[in-house]
């Protein structure tokens, strides 16, 4: 197909928000606030490494098309530099306190559950289906997240000024979920990927519900990072990223050529 | 050996004449197999030498949980990633299942955890040894969950109900997480040199803490005897050891990694492994809190725990705020 380049660089952005969430909630595992917790992040890290591995699966064939023989899962995990990965600049930003891991989970999983929603209906078989499966799993991530927004905002004083300074803080990085890029209004002109345009009421709405139950304040919309064509998806990320991949491809990448 | 040294609190095993009726029947049941359940009565030691010795298990596998997820972030394949990230969980999941094991003895997992941060329980000394390479990781699911299967296996016929079952479905986890320990080796061995270099390093660096892992030479240990007659320890820890060196110098001769160890030898009159004397100094500065990364492990449960305080409060409060409203609406 034509637009393969870009279909394949559509796939990396759904795939890398599952590996480089999943790597931050792995950064918690044996530190959570409860045993239960701990075990329930690592969980939900689980199902969006396995996510993203789908993701990358069908990329993979999507590259091994227009530039055989394509790379390998590891390759494109491990050998990409920054600037090479696609995920929104929401998911690498740091775990920081319990409130600020939460807050980041519940505004992505409230967008992905949603944007899983209309990939469910992509002309692309293969898409639709892996949307179907994902959807599956973050419908329970986002009840969970959604969840803790309440107990956290409702819960102490502490809490909930907490979760506040969470979401003020993250709010910035919210923009970018819905902007549109040419390579997106291609797909979606396709009606092969998903509008993401067309998401941004429904969210608002939709975390404007859980922030009313918990008492929480909607920020106000301003500037948003990345939002403009120049963020997480075309590959210009904070600085958090860099790090972030110099502690998950120091292995990988210290034994070029290896088998693990 | 996940409980290392359980004390028993008691300084002989008790003669069944100096018994009280009650001891008695609790013994002879014992001794017919039948399980002892939380609502049982039990003799005062048996109760508190089982929660002493749950708890220790329990311990071992938070605490044993982060030395592996120490690799998490830098597993080399997303595959490896995600079994061991799934592998940690289970752990979590294992010390769950026994705090409320232990819980059924009349106990708190938060009085549990107040014992392990105070230093007054302890937990397997295999955990304060650090993990250095990736090849930790394999050597750790190869040579610890295998010390672990060989240890819980008797424990799924331990006299207590709660244990032998939390028992049953640690094992079937455990034997997963060694198969995975032991494909991370052999694959390992199968690669480039470096990656053998790094699976030879891990296996010295790793065989004498695991042989530790049964605990001292028990013949002498009265505290064993009283456990045995209880039925909450079913075989010797030097049976334990020995069978696990049985099992396990084989596997490293396929992986074609050398055991440390110049004595180690084929004993075909005895039909086991002779193997040569383990450094009890260090096991026992290690279980004092001297080993390499005593202090860290705990500093870093005590931080999740104090850091966690204001999270957990905060789901207590809006519990409570809810049930208030709830009995308003009502
Ligand atoms: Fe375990
Ligand atoms: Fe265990
Ligand atoms: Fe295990």
């Amino acid at each position: 197909m034509d637009d393969d380049p870009q279909l394949f660089d559509y796939m990396l952005r759904l795939a890398d928000n599952g590996i480089v969430l999943a790597q931050r909630l792995g950064e918690w595992v044996g530190k959570g606030p409860a045993l239960e917790e701990d075990i329930a992040l690592t969980n939900v890290g689980l199902d969006l490494l396995g996510q993203g591995r789908m993701w990358l699966a069908y990329a993979r064939e999507i590259e091994a098309r227009y530039a055989p023989p394509g790379r390998g899962e590891d390759a494109l995990a491990f050998l990409r530099d920054g600037g090479e990965f696609r995920n929104l600049l929401l998911v690498e930003q740091p775990n920081g306190n319990y409130a600020d891991t939460m807050a980041r989970q519940f505004l992505f999983d409230q967008w992905h559950l949603m944007l899983l929603g209309a990939l469910a209906g992509s002309k692309d078989a293969r898409i639709a289906a892996i949307a179907a499966k994902a959807a599956k799993e973050v419908r329970y991530h986002l009840e969970r997240s959604a969840d803790w927004m309440i107990r956290l905002g409702d819960g102490t004083e502490l809490s909930h000024r907490r979760a506040q300074d969470a979401v003020d803080a993250l709010w910035v990085y919210t923009g970018e979920m819905f902007s549109v890029d040419a390579i997106e209004r291609g797909l979606v002109a396709a009606g092969v990927a998903a509008d993401a345009a067309s998401l941004r009421d429904p969210w608002r709405s939709a975390v404007a519900a859980v922030f009313d139950e918990a008492s929480l304040a909607m920020p106000g919309d301003g500037w948003m990072q990345g939002a403009s064509g120049r963020g997480g998806k075309q590959g210009i990320h904070t600085e958090h990223l860099g790090h972030m991949l110099a502690e998950m491809q120091i292995v990988a990448r210290s034994h070029p050529g290896a088998r693990w | 050996m996940y409980a290392q040294m359980v004390d028993t609190g008691v300084s002989k095993v008790q003669d069944v004449a100096q018994m009280t009726p009650e001891e008695r029947a609790f013994q002879d049941r014992i001794d017919a197999d039948v399980k002892v359940e939380p609502k049982d009565w039990m003799p005062e030691a048996y109760r508190r030498t089982l929660i002493r010795q749950i708890q220790q298990h329990a311990h071992s596998e938070i605490v044993g949980m982060l030395p592996e997820g120490n690799w998490i972030t830098r597993a080399p394949s997303l595959q490896r990633k995600a079994t061991l990230m799934a592998k940690v969980q289970d752990e979590g999941g294992h010390g769950l299942y026994l705090y409320c094991a232990a819980e059924t003895l009349g106990v708190s997992r938060d009085a549990m955890i107040a014992d392990l941060h105070a230093g007054r329980v302890k937990y397997s000394s295999i955990f304060n040894y650090p993990t250095l390479t990736w090849a930790d990781i394999g050597t750790i699911g190869w040579l610890v969950d295998g010390a672990a299967i060989m240890n819980q296996i008797p424990l799924c016929r331990c006299s207590y109900g709660p244990y032998a079952r939390a028992m049953i479905r640690v094992c079937k986890e455990e034997s997963f997480h060694q198969r995975q320990g032991y494909d991370i080796m052999l694959a390992l061995c199968r690669g480039t040199p470096e990656q053998k270099a790094m699976a030879q390093d891990a296996l010295n660096r790793w065989w004498w803490p695991s042989l530790m892992m049964f605990g001292p030479p028990d013949a002498a240990s009265v505290h064993s005897a009283q456990s045995a007659r209880w039925k909450i320890k079913l075989l010797s820890n030097d049976e334990l050891r020995q069978r696990f060196v049985d099992q396990t110098v084989p596997q490293a001769d396929y992986l074609g990694l050398a055991v440390p160890d110049d004595r180690l030898a084929w004993n075909a009159e005895r039909g086991h492994y002779d193997f040569g004397e383990i450094d009890w100094q260090e096991f026992h500065e290690v279980i004092k809190g001297n080993g390499p990364c005593n202090r860290e492990r705990m500093q870093t449960r005590i931080k999740a725990w104090e850091d966690g305080a204001w999270v957990r409060e905060a789901a207590l409060a809006h519990a409570e705020k809810h049930a208030a409203r709830e009995r308003h609406a009502a």
